[in-house]
């Protein structure tokens, strides 16, 4: 199991992932937006989107919970 | 001369514009999104008008906001700000609405007085297609490109095969290098089109797309044009800004060590040609390209507003642009003699950002610790202090460290102690890396181009 979190405070912008969802090493699953910029939160191994954290609209801080992957 | 001025801004600009406002002895009225109410350029405004909220509260709605539409971008609501001050004038600073037509023409419709070129100069120059059809009928060298938008990806492939890889990707009405990307092949521009198509939509609400030559070998040098209240377009010197990260400029100088004065004639006499094509009043600057290995140049791009580096043509210059600004809205003449603008000694801006020096990723936070570098040939522009809250939603631009030397070489090393000294802690910062810029043989020979961060940086 592997939690993804936020590396920096920012809004969500996308989330492209959905709880259930199989994903790979590299997949997207939200993208944030920071300072004008996005970022795309990436999936750091294969597995399953077992819950998914935020949703769009929501401000993350750094270090919060994004996602697991099961 | 005005008596009064709205800035339409925020951060460094905004406090920048309101010194001189201050200075020249003219009213100079602020505003603000409450996410900035502490920041210092609303307490130096003569009074200060808050025209939006913060923007997202945390246990925040679904949908996503597009936050600054509610402030800076909010052109009744700016409006209405002057007319409850009795402001009687707009400078739009950079970003945000400086370069959109409409607001102009609503400004002037308010009987304000609108501190930047006429709405129909933004207008023209804004869609870079017929900005670079303008610039080749003026006579300007452009690069090989499109002459009307690409609509889809067929048409982009069949434009590159006349074009020939690699290519430029990116969005007509863009601007601060969002969504732009280089092909080298087919795959390359199937995915830089979709790419360039999303952001053009998302950021600049319209889905135009340019593809021009990539130039391999290139420096971006721009020149500084400046049209007076009589009609007459002077060039003040060009500025390097090849130092770049994600096709945004991180650190500037001039003179260009790139660009010989044979070139520089050429470019500032090419440069007032198209300041010449649109009847260009006020501050404005042509950007082109600099193929390093032919020594020639291409127009990319005017922007015609006051330009974010422009500090370093005011230090080899000593003209303060932001007046002039003032005076050519007023209808006056230069505060200077244009035939005797001579630039001597050399100046670098290094644009502090809050991110980190390595991958560049936004590090917004709050400010505990703020201390300038002070000393002969220094000018700190910042937007902040500490105990301010650099916020997620605006650009992470915290302060432009601008140096001047009698030569390069004196500038670089000021440069390199002042980096040494400023010290901000909270949010990240990237003067680590301006360290290392300050510190690699390219920069310091100043044989580079703008591949010079990739290769700082490698990814």
């Amino acid at each position: 199991m592997a939690e993804v979190r936020a590396e920096m405070v920012a809004n969500v912008w996308k989330v492209v992932a959905a709880e259930g969802d199989h994903v790979d090493d590299g997949d997207t699953l939200v993208i944030l937006e920071s300072m004008k910029m996005e970022i795309p939160v990436l999936a750091e191994g294969p597995g399953v989107v077992t819950k998914m954290h935020v949703a769009e609209g929501d401000v993350v801080q750094e270090g919060d919970l994004i996602a697991i992957i099961g | 001369m005005l008596d009064s001025v709205l800035v339409a801004n925020r951060g460094e600009i905004a406090r920048r514009v309101i010194r001189t406002a201050r200075r020249t002895g003219i009213r100079a009225v602020a505003v603000y999104a409450d996410a900035d109410a502490d920041l210092p350029y609303v307490r130096e405004a003569d009074e200060a008008i808050r025209i939006g909220p913060v923007p997202p509260a945390p246990p925040a709605p679904r949908h996503p906001d597009p936050q600054p539409a509610r402030s800076y971008l909010d052109a009744e609501a700016i409006i209405d700000a002057a007319r409850k001050t009795g402001a009687a004038a707009i400078h739009p600073g950079y970003g945000f609405l400086a370069e959109n037509a409409d607001f102009a023409r609503h400004v002037i419709a308010a009987g304000l007085t609108w501190v930047g070129p006429d709405p129909d100069a933004i207008e023209q120059m804004g869609d870079k297609i017929r900005a670079r059809n303008l610039m080749e009928r003026a006579g300007v060298p452009v690069s090989p490109g499109s002459r009307e938008p690409v609509a889809d990806v067929a048409a982009a492939l069949a434009e590159a095969d006349r074009i020939g890889y690699p290519v430029m990707v990116k969005a007509a009405a863009g601007g601060g290098g969002i969504g732009m990307g280089v092909a080298a092949d087919e795959a390359g521009l199937r995915s830089a089109f979709e790419t360039a198509r999303s952001r053009a939509e998302r950021f600049f609400g319209s889905p135009a797309i340019l593809i021009e030559r990539f130039v391999e070998r290139a420096r971006h040098v721009e020149v500084q044009i400046l049209g007076l209240a009589d009609g007459r377009v002077l060039a003040l010197g060009e500025r390097d800004c090849s130092v770049q990260r994600r096709h945004q400029k991180v650190a500037e100088e001039t003179p260009s060590p790139g660009v010989s004065a044979g070139l520089r004639e050429r470019m500032l006499a090419a440069a007032i040609q198209a300041g010449q094509a649109v009847a260009y009043r006020g501050a404005g600057t042509v950007e082109c390209l600099v193929d390093v290995d032919a020594g020639s140049f291409v127009f990319l791009e005017m922007n015609t507003r006051l330009q974010v580096e422009h500090p370093v043509t005011e230090l080899v210059t000593g003209i303060d642009l932001v007046e002039q600004q003032f005076l050519i809205a007023a209808g006056e003449p230069p505060s200077f003699d244009p035939a005797a603008v001579r630039p001597s000694g050399h100046a670098l801006e290094l644009r502090i950002y809050a991110e980190d020096p390595v991958r560049f990723l936004p590090g917004p936070g709050t400010i505990t610790e703020w201390a300038e570098p002070a000393g002969p040939g220094l000018r700190v522009d910042a937007g902040y202090q500490a105990g301010n809250t650099v916020t997620p939603f605006f650009d992470p631009l915290l302060a432009k460290l601008c140096v001047y030397g009698a030569d390069r070489e004196q500038a670089l090393d000021r440069a390199r102690d002042a980096v040494a000294a400023f010290r901000i802690a909270g949010p990240k910062t990237n003067l680590l890396f301006h360290a290392d810029l300050l510190a690699s043989p390219e920069f310091s020979t100043g044989d580079y181009d703008t591949s010079l961060v990739s290769k700082l940086r490698p990814a």
